[in-house]
């Protein structure tokens, strides 16, 4: 057998108070799909940053077509042949395709020379895309394709994937997925890395498993079951949420024909949208980022007020009431964004606390903040989800994407609400935590509260949904039992508002 | 090699040192400065810094310190509740004499009546003058999107054209030759904002002003509403989540550092200045802002903050009479301190390491 493209060999990196990566050794062969699996935290973001440059290994070497490899900034690393697409794009909304192309290149050639080699390149690796499109306009899964083709054009050796299918459409990630195993056909390796193990079980050729920064395991995913390799992962049995069988309850929550302007330039406006949400049960809404989810949660929360009588809670209209007014009869919310907008990075999970659970919990009397009330509140909060930090005083920066999102979760939850809505309750948050959400909201629900829950994570809206719906352009199909429903009919329900009739056909 | 490391949390203890630090520093570079210019530089730091205090003359110059940082901390703290929400009044100087203004013409409408009650009607007459010079900006704001800090700074200009036509004109001395400027508010006894103490420079712009930093530090750290204050400055979306008002937010923090620097102004035309004068407004409001940072929005840094501007402006006043130092040489000085805050500011939320590169 030749030498591997690039060999990892005893590669470790410490940053104060964590080892990141400890003695990890792999090898990735010319043309394989690699994955690399592992918890948040893990060390898999260190370990990718180490071989894209961006991060210089305390010890360890790296050899890339049996020559020493030790980048020390990502250009060299592109100028070896690595290039890597990020999990958040860099790209200028108000730019077209090709400008923001040219914009990455050392020495970009005439705009429409440009905009010629990417046409080349989407149609030989079929990825339709448009140069002289703006980016503003596009979906997430255009977008990932103008920054998937941004690293084709350097004709890259090895192509580093981080949780490329997370904004993705069903349709969207097989298009992902012919391409990738095109270029794996011509001899380019590419290391993958994602949670959601039942994709890696059909494109991967081998896969390396870290925990707390070592490599605890190599398996083979396609004779590997998905359970085991969560379980390798977490390094303990996987606990699976349970879902009680419940009669619906009365209805809680009626849409009527809810539709809003878009609140700024690239937002989404809502269309006529039309929705019964009963107590006790969960109502998961797929679709792909920018389709109105943010907006959706926002007409819910407050934050965007909307016309009488298109919400109703409990009977009222509720449309012209602010968020601590809906939070007071019981409609509480936790929107997707944690840093910034479920939370304040630099305030205390005390004051964090406060922020929403001001009117339910009483923390204040008169104007004032009861601060040992509220310290314990979000103690409280800290012990039911068993968020891993040293106390409520610690900012909410300082804790980690899945523990603060745990918190933002739980704060919500121990306010005891009658309809919660969430927005991505487990993006970022690895296998057992997320877990632990899903269960959460589904005791909630099975204490006869209702739950939406908006997600792109088709897995998990299966796993916990009584009835579905898609979101697509700000309109939203008209629910379905969950049960039973296919992978291509839910694909075909996130398509588009003009493929919605074929989705209305029954099973 | 030197490298920075991002905090988890701004360290406490730094977050007390920098301001000290960067005291120490601008004494440093300072007497670096005025050894250039051919000054003892030990002499002069100590004229600027310690006269003002020790030195023989001190009677004089302890009021002064008073009547000179009264204004400046009021000021101040009404501009730090818009500061820590994100909100940029820079016209505060424009409240201040709009706030003169009003709370002087009401004075000037009962003279020569004698009531206890004419005093307390011009101060509230200052607060609203200015508190509505302030709303200017903030309607603005709200209802079509301006930009508040042009706003605001533009009116400072209004307001200095405004001053000089009633300097000139409506509130002209009568008695007054036809000389520029108000009657002498001072010598009128109902409306004079008089030493509550002879020779101490304590007035009512003192107490308004201590009255002023407990208010803030109550409101900052136990109320809702300093709560909100704190959380739109950081995270304007959460504090939208959280149910904070912004436009509503926006006209209160105007509301309040207007009303605050209007109130500075009248208690400055009733004391210290005495009257309305083309060239009553002397740069308080703007000098504020300063201020404000220096004491990191926090009530009780401000308070100490202006405590040490007020220090410099008469320490150097004296360094400019006793050793001919140039008045820029000063104003130099007070930039640099602000210069070295910001600069150790780093300390706070980084942690310098030494030793080899780890990130390329």
């Amino acid at each position: 057998m030749t030498d591997p493209l690039l060999r990892l060999s005893g590669l470790t990196k410490a940053y104060p108070g964590v080892v990141a990566n400890c003695d990890v050794s792999f090898d990735i062969g010319k043309g394989e799909v690699h994955a690399l699996l592992g918890e948040n935290g893990a060390g898999k973001s260190t370990l990718v940053k180490t071989i894209y440059g961006l991060v210089r290994p305390d010890s360890g070497s790296m050899t890339l077509e049996g020559q020493p490899f030790q980048p020390a900034e990502p250009r060299a690393a592109r100028a070896a042949g690595v290039a890597m697409v990020f999990q958040h794009f860099s790209l200028f909304d108000a730019l077209n395709v090709a400008e923001n192309i040219a914009l990455g290149m050392e020495n970009p050639p005439p705009q429409n020379a440009v905009a010629a080699q990417v046409r080349a390149v989407s149609d030989q690796y079929g990825l339709p895309l448009d140069p002289t499109r703006i980016v503003g306009e596009l979906s997430a899964g255009e977008r990932q394709r103008v920054e998937i083709i941004r690293c084709l054009l350097q004709d890259p050796k090895l192509l580093i994937m981080d949780e490329p299918t997370s904004v993705l459409t069903p349709q969207e990630v097989a298009i992902l997925f012919e391409t990738l195993r095109k270029l794996s056909a011509e001899g380019t390796a590419i290391l993958y890395i994602s949670h959601k193990l039942e994709e890696i079980r059909s494109l991967c050729d081998n896969a390396t498993v870290l925990r707390l920064g070592q490599v605890v395991g190599t398996c083979d995913p396609r004779a590997t079951s998905a359970r085991d390799m969560a379980e390798l992962m977490v390094g303990s049995v996987l606990h699976v949420p349970q879902k009680a069988d419940r009669p619906a309850g009365d209805i809680i929550l009626s849409l009527d024909g809810l539709s809003a302007k878009a609140p700024h330039q690239f937002g989404t406006a809502l269309r006529d949208i039309t929705l019964e949400v009963r107590k006790g049960e969960v109502l998961g809404i797929g679709g792909v980022a920018g389709n109105g989810q943010d907006e959706l949660v926002a007409a819910l929360s407050g934050e965007m007020r909307t016309g009488a009588g298109m919400i109703r809670f409990k009977g009222d209209s509720i449309g012209q009431l602010p968020p601590n007014a809906r939070r007071k009869i019981g409609l509480l919310a936790a929107p997707e964004e944690r840093m910034g907008h479920a939370a304040a990075p630099d305030m205390s999970l005390t004051e964090n606390a406060i922020m929403t659970a001001m009117t339910r919990q009483k923390l204040t009397s008169r104007g004032f903040v009861h601060w040992a009330k509220a310290r314990r509140f979000a103690q409280g909060v800290i012990t039911a989800f068993d968020v891993r930090t040293q106390g409520p005083q610690n900012t909410a920066r300082s804790l980690s994407g899945g523990n603060l999102q745990k918190f933002v979760i739980g704060r919500e939850i121990m306010q005891d609400p009658d309809l919660l809505v969430v927005n991505q309750p487990t993006w970022g948050v690895d296998a057992s935590a997320a877990a632990a959400i899903r269960q959460a909201l589904l005791d909630l629900a099975a204490k006869g509260a209702a739950v939406i829950c908006i997600s792109q994570d088709l897995d998990e809206l299966m796993e916990i949904s009584d009835r579905f719906a898609a979101l697509n352009e700000g309109r939203l199909s008209s629910p379905r039992p969950a049960a039973g429903l296919t992978v291509e009919e839910i694909g075909l329900m996130l398509g588009g508002a003009h493929d919605m009739e074929v989705a209305h056909v029954d099973v | 090699m030197m490298i920075l490391e991002k905090r988890q949390q701004p360290s406490p203890i730094w977050s007390l040192a920098t301001p000290v630090l960067a005291v120490i520093l601008t004494m440093i570079c300072g007497g670096l400065l005025f050894a250039t210019l051919g000054k003892n530089p030990f002499e002069t730091i100590r004229t600027i810094f310690l006269d003002p205090l020790f030195s023989e003359f001190a009677w004089y110059y302890r009021p002064q310190l008073l009547i000179k940082g009264a204004p400046l901390v009021l000021i101040a703290i009404g501009l730090s509740f818009g500061f820590r929400a994100g909100i940029w009044n820079i016209g505060a100087e424009g409240q201040y004499i709009v706030g003169a203004i009003c709370g002087a013409a009401v004075g000037l409408a009962f003279y020569p009546a004698n009531s206890a009650l004419i005093f307390p009607l011009m101060v509230m007459a200052g607060a609203l003058g200015g508190l509505l010079w302030a709303m200017i900006p903030g309607i603005l704001r709200v209802k079509f999107g301006t930009n508040e800090i042009l706003v605001s700074l533009m009116l400072v200009y209004v307001a200095e054209q405004l001053l000089a036509s009633m300097a000139l004109g409506a509130l002209r001395n009568p008695e007054g030759m036809g000389f520029p400027g108000s009657r002498n508010l001072s010598q009128y006894p109902s409306a004079a904002n008089l030493e509550l103490i002879a020779g101490s420079g304590m007035h009512w712009g003192v107490v308004a002003a201590f009255v002023a930093v407990i208010f803030a530090y109550i409101t900052l750290s136990r109320h809702v509403f300093g709560f909100q204050v704190r959380l739109s400055g950081q995270s304007p979306r959460a504090a939208r989540f959280a149910g904070v008002n912004p436009g509503l937010l926006v006209l209160i923090c105007m509301g309040i550092s207007g009303a605050l620097a209007g109130l500075a102004g009248l208690f400055e035309v009733a004391g210290p200045a005495g009257q309305i004068s083309i060239d009553f407004n002397v740069g308080y409001g703007f000098t504020a802002i300063i201020v404000a940072f220096l004491g990191r929005l926090h009530p009780v840094g401000i308070l100490l903050a202006g405590g040490l501007m007020a220090l410099t402006y008469i320490g150097g006043e004296i360094a400019q009479s006793n050793l001919g130092l140039p008045g820029a040489a000063i104003q130099l000085l007070q930039g640099m301190l602000l210069f070295f805050l910001l600069a150790v500011d780093v300390l706070t939320h980084y942690r310098v390491r030494f030793g080899k590169v780890g990130v390329a």
